[in-house]
Order: structure tokens, then sequence, then C-alpha cells
């Protein structure tokens, strides 16, 4: 629902900080595992959750989070699976937005509005889905807007004033700009531009703008935190807790989360 | 009903533009440069001048007596896009695509390719156009098409190995999306085939369309009619949509496609996305896929690397939703016969995608009787598949 994301970035603003928002793939490397994780990610720092779910071909994403996507298809991991974990972890956490984050075949094959009442049910607050422009998501949006669940987009740099309107248009919760040309887990470019980008769509907007793709360490996120509503890490995330297990993805997340606070705050 | 698609770039419900935000622009920009071209008399007469100085159009069209008496019945034409420059039907696309990415400024071409025809035909015209080119191949492709990387590698392309996913021809086109987005403003992608979002299906398809024209042409000339039916192969499409297109307002003209059905469509190693998949969203467009019951995207099979790709092109799935075009298949057992049945009473040797629209074309000959009139598209030759060839029949070379 959309009134979590709202009293988060409420809070957020209260307490002059960015926000810090964690992406994690359901069920990588198995349903158990993955859902452990998701637990433990509010009381580390994270004020959002992006849940991905898997997808066979996922041609936004680098090798990080396809390389996730197919160990969790391999134990099993089904959209349903993935929303049965927002269940499990809301039964102990009522505050923490969760976002799906995924690709359009697999809620498709479901059914759209299926889908929108399954996300709703599971205490799901939105879904970006990562190949439905604008021009595509007419009839999810429609359903989600049914449940009152977010439907955000993403914003680029080459989203110019031009289409600006068309991607903010119908979008609720926050804007996802996509700092970087490239896909998920690239490297990071100049920041130069993103302190203009995130004013220019937050006005035009009037929704919080959260900034990913790219960012892999706390002083990057610190640095993107200057001007971003909310700070997203995937990959780095991602691949820690592949490779060195929970604790060391937990610690590298509170070590980004701690970044996230701007420069002028007294603390978190 | 040829004025598909519309403004959306929907066939019905089929195609559309399911790509990242980040691609959007590029693809809206393509979409303009290609309609300011479309109707532009000079763009067309430098794809005339190419098509009939490099490539070497028109192909023939050739009664293929031999077959004809074989099948027992109507008279079968083929459409000889095997004696185009590279080999096949794929360089009158990338003609056309690469004279607009010329018009457009950009440099450095990418694409994707699974037998590597395509591929060919892309280095082969950025080499003569002096762009730079970078193809994406599965590795598993790389190890069976090994003339044509080479061939690749001669024209001064870049060979990229595709090692994610299934290292076939839809992880290519993955990896070629991902550095389309990572590179989009200097980089033009040129894709191989009738799918991917608009207006990738209907420019590949005009660019296609010329062997239809021709065809048409031709067979009024030689036989004074139309056919009663054109036979294509079909993976993601081009080569039969390129030789329908002209026809399909000729009601009467059967339309038949030909998939591959692998080891049989009743198991799972096939790649007939129409006989037995389900309309789903991949690379950039709503059609049918093969996909298991979750919405994954399932490995395709087919004997031929051209032919092994889960999806097929938006069009073939409106016309087989609206049945103006018939869809059938053949498996790799079949098709393999056809090849050399095909090389030993014509002489010529057929690619192994176009050897799946023979079977199927002789089936039909001898149902229509001696007054029918086929025409099959023999959208390429065989010479890169001797090596497979020779591994079925357990000779060494």
């Amino acid at each position: 629902m959309t009134h979590r994301i709202e009293k988060t970035f409420a809070h957020l603003n209260a307490a002059t900080q960015s926000g810090f928002v964690a992406y994690i793939m359901g069920g990588d490397p198995d349903h158990e595992a993955s859902l452990e994780l998701m637990k433990a990610l509010p009381s580390a720092g994270v004020d959002i959750i992006e849940l991905g779910m898997p997808f066979t071909d996922p041609a936004a994403d680098g090798p990080v989070i396809e390389l996730a996507g197919l160990r969790a298809l391999k134990s099993g991991t089904t959209v349903r699976s993935v929303l049965d974990m927002a269940v499990a972890f809301r039964k102990g956490n009522d505050t923490t937005p969760i976002i799906l984050m995924g690709y359009a075949n697999p809620i498709h094959h479901m059914g759209y509005a299926s889908f929108a009442t399954a996300t709703k049910d599971a205490g799901v607050d939105g879904a970006i889905i990562v190949d439905l422009p604008p021009e595509e998501d007419g009839e999810l949006r429609t359903a989600f807007e049914k449940h009152g669940l977010a439907l955000i987009r993403l914003a680029t740099p080459t989203t110019d004033d031009a289409r600006l309107p068309k991607v903010i248009a119908g979008t609720k919760g926050f804007v996802y700009y996509v700092s970087a040309l490239g896909i998920t887990g690239a490297a990071k470019g100049e920041n130069v531009a993103i302190s203009e980008a995130v004013t220019r769509i937050r006005t035009a907007s009037g929704l919080p703008v959260v900034v990913g793709f790219g960012v892999k360490t706390p002083a990057q996120a610190s640095e993107v935190a200057r001007s971003a509503d909310a700070v997203v890490v995937g990959s780095a995330i991602v691949d820690k807790f592949h490779k060195e297990g929970k604790d060391a993805a937990l610690d590298l997340v509170q070590k980004l989360s701690a970044a996230t606070l701007k420069p002028n705050s007294n603390g978190k | 009903m040829s004025n598909y698609p519309d403004e959306n770039g929907r066939f019905g419900s089929y195609g559309g533009r399911y790509v990242a935000e980040t691609l959007m622009p590029p693809i809206l920009a393509l979409e303009a440069a290609y309609k300011d071209v479309r109707n532009d008399p000079s763009f067309w007469a430098d794809f005339d001048r190419f098509a009939k100085h490099y490539v070497g159009r028109p192909s023939p069209l050739y009664f293929a007596e031999r077959l004809t008496e074989h099948g027992k019945g109507a008279k079968i034409y083929l459409k000889r896009e095997d004696l185009n420059h590279t080999g096949a039907h794929k360089i009158n696309n990338v003609l056309g695509q690469l004279l607009l990415a010329k018009r457009m400024g950009k440099k450095r071409i990418i694409a994707e390719t699974g037998a590597g025809q395509h591929g060919v035909a892309t280095a082969t015209l950025a080499a003569r156009l002096g762009m730079d080119c970078i193809v994406f191949m599965g590795a598993v492709d790389i190890e069976r098409q090994k003339p044509n990387v080479f061939r690749m590698k001669l024209l001064g392309a870049e060979v990229r190995s595709v090692t994610s996913g299934t290292s076939t021809l839809k992880d290519a086109m993955n990896d070629a999306l991902r550095d389309w987005v990572t590179h989009a403003s200097e980089t033009f992608y040129c894709i191989g085939t009738v799918a991917g979002p608009h207006p990738y299906p209907e420019m590949v398809r005009d660019f296609q369309a010329i062997i239809g024209r021709e065809t048409k042409a031709q067979i009024l000339k030689a036989e004074n009619r139309l056919p009663d039916a054109v036979v294509a192969c079909i993976g993601g499409g081009s080569n039969a949509m390129g030789i329908f297109h002209e026809f399909i307002d000729d009601k009467k003209v059967r339309l038949i496609g030909v998939e591959a059905a692998g080891r049989g469509v009743d198991t799972d190693e096939h790649a007939a996305s129409l006989t037995g998949g389900a309309p789903g969203i991949l690379h950039g467009n709503r059609t049918y896929l093969l996909q298991d019951e979750h919405g994954q995207i399932n490995d395709a099979h087919s004997v031929s690397a051209g032919l092994d790709y889960p999806g097929i092109g938006p069009e073939h799935s409106y016309l087989h939703e609206i049945g103006r075009a018939e869809y059938v298949s053949c498996t790799d057992a079949e098709a393999v016969s056809a090849f050399q049945l095909c090389t030993k009473l014509e002489g010529i040797i057929p690619a192994l995608e176009s050897a799946h629209a023979i079977p199927r074309t002789l089936n039909l000959a001898s149902k229509l009787g001696e007054h029918g009139l086929i025409i099959m598209n023999m959208s390429g030759r065989g010479d890169k598949d001797v090596n497979t060839i020779a591994n079925l029949m357990g000779v060494e070379i």
C-alpha cells in the first residue's frame, strides 16, 4: 500500500536523512535463506526493501543479478513463492515498504489482475516491472490502482523534458531514477548530473526520487544521498550475500545505510 | 490488412515496445528515423543499387523440376535467396538497417547471431560501409558454427562470446540489448529478425519484403498466375514475413510457415513457438513463446542454430491468430533427410533452416495434385551446415 511508502518518506524528511533501499533477489539461494536475510534488513538500517522476482532472461540486469535469479529459479522460486516471503515478513514487520522488482513475462503469464490481487494480499506495497514502460503498463497500472498499490516508474538520464511527463503520469509512491546508462551492477558514472536530475524529477512529479544503478560502496552511497531522497543498492549486496553469507551482507548494509545520513544532520 | 502494425507497433494484441525505460528514447528515435526514410526515394534508390550490384538481386525463382517429380503433384518453385551475397536472405535486412544507421550518423553496429548468418551479413555490410561491428554470439553457437565465426573476424568484426543463460541465440540477444542500453547514443542495434521492440518487426519485414515483391512478379511471368501456396521455414520468421508480405491481401494464396519441431513438438526439445508455446513478453515484444507454467522461458532446441529460438515475430502470432497463415512443423530428422534429398535431386545444398520447409512442401504438392503451384523460399545455402550433417552421418571430414 502506498501509505507505508508515504509514512517512510515523511519520517525520513523529519530526520533529515536520505532513505536506504536494499535490493535482494527473492529465493536466492533458496526460500529460507533469502527470507532470513530479508527479515534482518530493517534492523540493519534498510528503509525500503526491493524484492527481486527472478526471470530467465533479465535483459536489463548485469551478471550478478542474473546469476542470483538463476540460482533462485533452480531452487524452485516462483512469483507466488516470492509473495510468500512477503507474507512471512509481514508477520513481524508492518512498517517497512516492500517493492517487488522483476520482468513482465512471469506476471503476464499469471495475469495482471491476479498478480495485483496476490500482491495486495501478501502485504506488498508496489512493484517495478522493468520491461513495462509507460506505453505498455496500462493494464497492470489499472489493476494496481484498484488495490492502492504503487506502480513505480523508472526515469533515466535519457528521459528528457519532453518524455518526463509521460513517465511520471500515474506513477505512485516514488520515482526510481536510474543514474547510469547501463545494466545493474555496472560501474557507476559521474554524479555531476544526478542532483540536477533529481530536482527536476522531484519538482515535476511531487514524489520522492530514489536513485540507484552502480552504487556499490558507502562512499558512493554518501555522495548520491546528498541529492536523492533515498539510495538503492542491489548488486553489491546480492554479491556479498552470495560470496560471504548473511552476516557479511548485513554488515555491508549497515555501512551503506549509515553513509546515507545527510552531511548536516545530527544522527540517524 | 497489410497496413499493420498500428502506431504503437501492435499487430492485434502482439508486438509493442516492452523495453526498459533506458531504451525507450533510442527506440523512439529509431522509429522516427525509419519513418523519415520510409518515404524517401533517395533512401530506396540506395537500397536498390546495393541490392542489385552488391547482393545480386533479384534472386532467381527457379522451377525445381526434380523435386516436383519427387513430390508427384504440384509444381514446386524455389525462391533462391541462397544465391544472395553471404548466402542467405539475412543481407536484405542488414542492408536496409545499415543504410539507415549511416543516415543516423551511427558508426558502431551491434548484432546478435545464432547460426552466424545474420552476424556474417552484418559484418559484411559494416566492412563495406566502414563501420565498427560487434557481434554477440552464444558460446554454444560459436562452437557449432566455427567457419562463420572466422568469416566474421576476417570481415573485421569483433565476435563476443555470450556465456549467460543457455549460451545460445536468446542470450546473445539479451547481451546485445545490455550493450545497447549502455552505449545507446553512438550505437545502432541491427536485429536479425522480425522480432524485438517496435519498429523492428515492421522495419525488418519491410526490408525483407523485396523477396515477396520479386517472387510475385516472377511467378506471374513464369506461370501467368499466383501460386496456391507459399511455404517458408520459421525461426524468428524474417524470411517467411519477407515472402508472405506481398501475398497477404491475395486471400487465395495459402501462406504456410514451418517451425522447427526438433525431436518432436510433444517432447521438451523443439523450437515451435506457435505450435507448442503461449503468448508472453520477451525481447521487447508480446508474442508466442516457449515457456513453463510460471512464465519462465524454456530452452529451444533445433538441429539448426538459426531456428533455435524460443520466440517468433509478433506478426506471425497475429497471422496465426486470425488464421491468415498456417503454421506447421518439421522435425530435426525430417529436415536432415530433406537436406540430403534436395542436394541430390537438385544439386542445391539448402541451409538446414530452409530444409525444414521441404518436407511440408512435398506433402502439400502431393495433396494439391499436378495442377497445383507452390513456391518455397530457399532462404539460405547449406555450406555452413556440412560439418553438422557430416557429424550426424558419422562421417569425418
